[in-house]
């Protein structure tokens, strides 16, 4: 009789646990160079509405979090490069229409540690000779490179290919996306790079600038020579246009169907208001104002579809860029 | 004569100490090792311990982060851990030593049982994703979790139990047997009450060492940024009791304080260090528990 009783009531506690949920999840992925401007945008919205909404923010690396949001598994995808042309194939299939919205600029920036006295600029040819697919496995010395360094082993660190940044630098230093050589250390968290270069003194690398910026007693940032002279990543030159071709805007992705969930959408919203605040306390370049207006804008009038598909967008002002004819 | 034996007898005596003084620097060794690892622990972790550290959230400001999602999650993912893989192991090795038929097959099944508790647990943490994840949808949830912990614990639990059923006297059962009773009523009332001691202080031990794991749940979970609970178990509403933080996203003490030790910032290897200093406790506590438990059932027994 007892064990009876005590069946039913369980029954009943698992068919109660089962109704639908209403509380919903914010559920967020992608890129680990993103990360620090959305955790910031995720902790903010969660202590100022004291736990009314559960936000969730995953690590999986820009090509990782696309598939995922490709297939409707997360609302909110973080993206340190554009969606591909393959990428919006797969969520056209599978009908998941998005919101395209820049948050801030990051500088791709090569560096190497402290201890490296040699190296004070790097035209991009020269580093489209330490990391050219045709490199692996015969270019491992400094002096390949320029021959006027010394004659000591190249040790490469760089984003694992299932990064944005890896993408992105493969994109405007070979010419082509992930063309690039295998040999090298990769990872698709930057703080593991970061440590890597600043251990050895033959290290050179690749990061995105927040993570430059908070390491600078380990690590030294090389200027760019990208045909007009060397060029420090810093503020002021992104923001001048002047870094190119490694300044690059830093996205998330919205999905249509997610963004007219209450939730979701005062949460994109409370953003994109404070994104300028977020990216500079985590030491990413703020966009202008404009730009986040305008990308307000898009969101809120329901624009949906990528600008970046059609032609380059290098060395384009963002703004102009973000006023071209959207595509799904 | 006596004189060589004086000389064996001396030499004896000394090659003794020397071994006693070997086996005392290997112990301190081992000892200094631990309290080396404690003291450092309790240094810096010491310093961001508070009760404001063990109640906020996690936070990308180090002085106002906190591990209550990660105190939460472990003690939900170690509930259902302990509600699957106690009843599973101690009923698998009830059969295995009471029931079961002594032939190759049952040595087989003890050796690959052997062979398991000696598996990597990432190799857990792989098949978990498979199975839980792909196969049964259950999510990056609690329930993944904790059943991943549960394969994780089995083997070890059922080698304990074992061993715990192995030390009742067959005696006893005979003297059971010999009154008329079935084998489940003497399992039930002479050999399971006599190895609760040992079936604890095993399933204890496997807890403490589960309640550690992170590579297992970094496969199945994500490290991801968490500043919420779980639903809650207890709901004002009837029938008071609910089932969906089963399914609910979570982190427990081991991911919070990986994701923090991977942070550049000093400050956030400081919390990291807080967070072992309480995950530390909390093995502890579990271990004296076991020791407890043994003391008080062996002293209890009198047969």
């Amino acid at each position: 009789m007892a064990l009876c009783v005590l069946a039913i009531y369980l029954g009943w506690v698992v068919l109660a646990s089962l109704r639908a949920d209403d509380a919903h999840l914010i559920t967020i992925d992608g890129s680990s160079t993103v990360f620090p401007i959305t955790e910031a945008a995720a902790e903010e919205f969660q202590r100022a509405h004291r736990g009314q909404f559960k936000v969730i923010v995953g690590i999986s690396g820009t090509g990782g979090g696309f598939k995922k949001f490709c297939r409707g598994e997360t609302d909110i995808q973080d993206a340190s490069r554009p969606i591909t042309a393959e990428e919006r194939e797969v969520c056209r299939r599978n009908g998941i229409g998005y919101y395209e919205l820049p948050i801030a600029y990051d500088a791709l920036t090569i560096v190497v540690s402290r201890r490296n006295s040699w190296v004070d600029s790097m035209t991009i040819l020269e580093l489209k000779r330490a990391w050219e697919p045709s490199a692996q496995g015969t270019v491992s010395r400094w002096n390949q490179i320029r021959p006027d360094w010394p004659d000591a082993p190249l040790k490469l660190f760089g984003a694992g290919s299932d990064s944005g940044t890896f993408d992105y630098f493969t994109k405007v230093v070979m010419g082509r996306p992930k063309a690039s050589r295998g040999d090298y250390t990769a990872s698709e968290d930057d703080n593991t790079l970061v440590q890597g270069i600043a251990r050895d003194q033959y290290a050179l690398g690749y990061i995105p600038f927040g993570y430059y910026e908070s390491n600078q007693h380990k690590i030294r940032a090389v200027p760019v020579d990208a045909g007009s002279g060397p060029r420090a990543p810093s503020r002021q030159t992104v923001e001048a246009g002047t870094y190119q071709p490694l300044a690059r805007p830093l996205l998330i992705y919205v999905n249509g169907t997610s963004a007219n969930r209450s939730d979701v959408r005062t949460f994109v919203e409370s953003y994109l208001s404070d994104a300028a605040r977020f990216a500079s306390e985590v030491n990413f370049v703020p966009l202008p104002a404009e730009v986040y207006a305008l990308a307000a804008g898009h969101f809120r009038t329901g624009r949906v579809g990528t600008v970046f598909s059609a032609g380059s967008s290098a060395g384009v002002p963002l703004l102009e860029v973000l006023q071209r004819e959207a595509a799904l | 004569m006596s004189h060589d034996i004086r000389m064996q007898i001396a030499g004896n005596k000394r090659r003794d100490r020397c071994f006693a003084a070997a086996g005392l620097v290997a112990m301190a060794f081992a000892v200094l090792i631990l309290l080396f690892l404690l003291m450092t622990l309790g240094v810096e972790g010491g310093r961001r311990l508070s009760w404001e550290f063990l109640t906020s959230y996690p936070s990308r400001v180090p002085s106002r982060a906190g591990i209550l999602p990660g105190c939460i999650g472990t003690v939900l993912v170690m509930l259902v851990t302990a509600w699957t893989s106690v009843p599973l192991g101690v009923a698998a090795a009830v059969y295995l030593e009471e029931y079961a038929p002594k032939n190759w097959l049952t040595a087989a099944i003890e050796i690959n049982i052997a062979n398991l508790a000696g598996v990597p647990s990432i190799v857990y943490g792989l098949m978990a994703l498979g199975l839980f994840v792909y196969q049964l949808h259950l999510g990056h949830s609690i329930l993944t979790a904790g059943l991943t912990l549960a394969l994780l614990c089995l083997p070890v639990v059922i080698i304990a139990t074992r061993e715990a059923i192995r030390t009742v006297p067959l005696s006893i059962r005979e003297a059971s047997y010999a009154l008329g009773a079935t084998k489940w009523q003497t399992v039930r009332d002479h050999v399971l009450p006599y190895s609760t001691g040992g079936i604890l202080t095993g399933v204890i031990i496997a807890l403490s060492r589960a309640i550690g794991e992170t590579a297992p749940l970094i496969t199945v979970g994500a490290l991801s940024f968490i500043a919420f609970l779980p639903t809650s178990p207890v709901t004002a509403e009837p029938p008071f009791l609910s089932l969906r933080w089963l399914l609910d996203p979570f982190t427990v003490l081991p991911m919070q304080m990986f994701n923090w030790v991977s942070r550049p910032q000093e400050a956030f290897h400081l919390n990291a260090a807080g967070a072992g200093l309480v995950l530390m406790s909390v093995t502890l506590a579990m271990n004296g528990l076991a020791f407890y438990i043994r003391y008080r059932t062996r002293r209890r027994i009198q047969w």
